[in-house]
C-alpha cells in the first residue's frame, strides 16, 4: 500500500464521478463511468483485493459500459435538462 | 438495432480477438479456486466475447450461432448444475453445498473432492452468467424486439 498512489487515484476517481454526472453528452458520461470503474479496479488491486478488482474490471468497466452504449442507441445522445 | 456495417478492420480484429477472449474466460472459470477469478468473472468475459460479436457484426449473426432457445437452455442448465451438486451433497448426508462428502462417490480423497465440487459449481455459475449477459445485451440493443425476427 502506497498512500501517495491511493490519494492520487482517489482524486481522479472523484473527478471522474463528478464529470460523469455533470456532462451533457450521454456517451461521454458512459465512457467516464467506465474510466471510474477502471480506476476503482486499480484501487482495489492496489489495496490487495485482487478478486474484487477482477470483478470490477469484468463487470464495471467491461459489460456495463456495453449495456450503457446499447441503451444510448435506443434514445437520444444528449440530455434534455 | 445495431446494423451490420461493412468494416474489414473491426471484423478482422473481432475474429482474431474472440478465441483468445474465450480461452481466457475458460481459464478463469477452471482456475477460479486457485487464483483470483471464478464463475462470475469468467462468465462475464465469455459473455463479453458474444457482445463483441454483436458490436462487430449484428444481432442476427449472433443469433445464428447461439439461438434464443440455446441461450435459455444454457441458463437453466447452469442453475441445475449448481442446485444439483448442492442437492447431491444433501442426499449423501452432509449440508447443502458441503462438497467434502462427494469423496464417497468420486474416486478421490476428501480434499480433492472439495476442489472438484467447487469446479462444478463454478462451471454452473459461468454458464448462467454468460447466457444472462448475452440475453440482457440482446434485449437492450434491440429494444426488446429481437425475438420478432427483425429484418435489419
Amino acid at each position: 500500500m502506497i498512500w501517495q498512489l491511493d490519494i492520487l487515484i482517489l482524486t481522479i476517481v472523484v473527478i471522474c464521478a463528478v464529470a460523469a454526472i455533470s456532462v451533457k453528452d450521454l456517451l461521454s458520461s458512459a465512457i467516464l463511468l467506465s474510466v471510474y470503474s477502471f480506476l476503482m479496479c486499480i484501487l482495489w488491486a492496489e489495496l490487495g483485493a485482487v478478486d474484487v478488482a477482477f470483478t470490477e474490471a469484468a463487470v464495471g468497466a467491461g459489460i456495463s459500459t456495453a449495456f450503457f452504449i446499447g441503451a444510448i442507441y435506443q434514445t437520444t445522445r444528449r440530455t434534455k435538462d | 438495432m445495431i446494423k451490420d456495417f461493412d468494416n474489414i478492420i473491426i471484423k478482422t480484429v473481432c475474429r482474431i480477438l474472440t478465441p483468445f477472449l474465450q480461452i481466457f474466460a475458460f481459464y478463469v472459470i477452471a482456475h477460479g479456486h486457485y487464483s483470483p477469478g471464478g464463475g462470475f468473472q469468467g462468465g462475464c468475459i465469455l459473455g463479453a466475447s458474444f457482445i463483441l460479436l454483436v458490436i462487430a457484426h449484428d444481432i442476427n449473426t449472433v443469433k445464428k450461432r447461439m439461438s434464443e432457445k440455446l441461450n435459455t437452455f444454457l441458463c437453466s442448465i447452469g442453475v441445475m448444475i449448481y442446485a444439483g451438486i448442492g442437492l447431491l451433497c444433501l442426499m449423501l448426508g452432509a449440508n447443502y453445498l458441503d462438497y467434502g462428502i462427494l469423496h464417497t462417490i468420486l474416486p478421490v480423497d476428501a480434499v480433492k473432492a472439495r476442489a472438484m465440487g467447487t469446479l462444478g459449481i463454478e462451471i454452473g455459475v459461468g454458464l448462467t452468467v454468460m447466457s444472462v449477459m448475452v440475453s440482457i445485451f440482446l434485449n437492450i440493443a434491440s429494444g426488446g424486439k429481437h425475438e420478432e425476427g427483425a429484418p435489419e
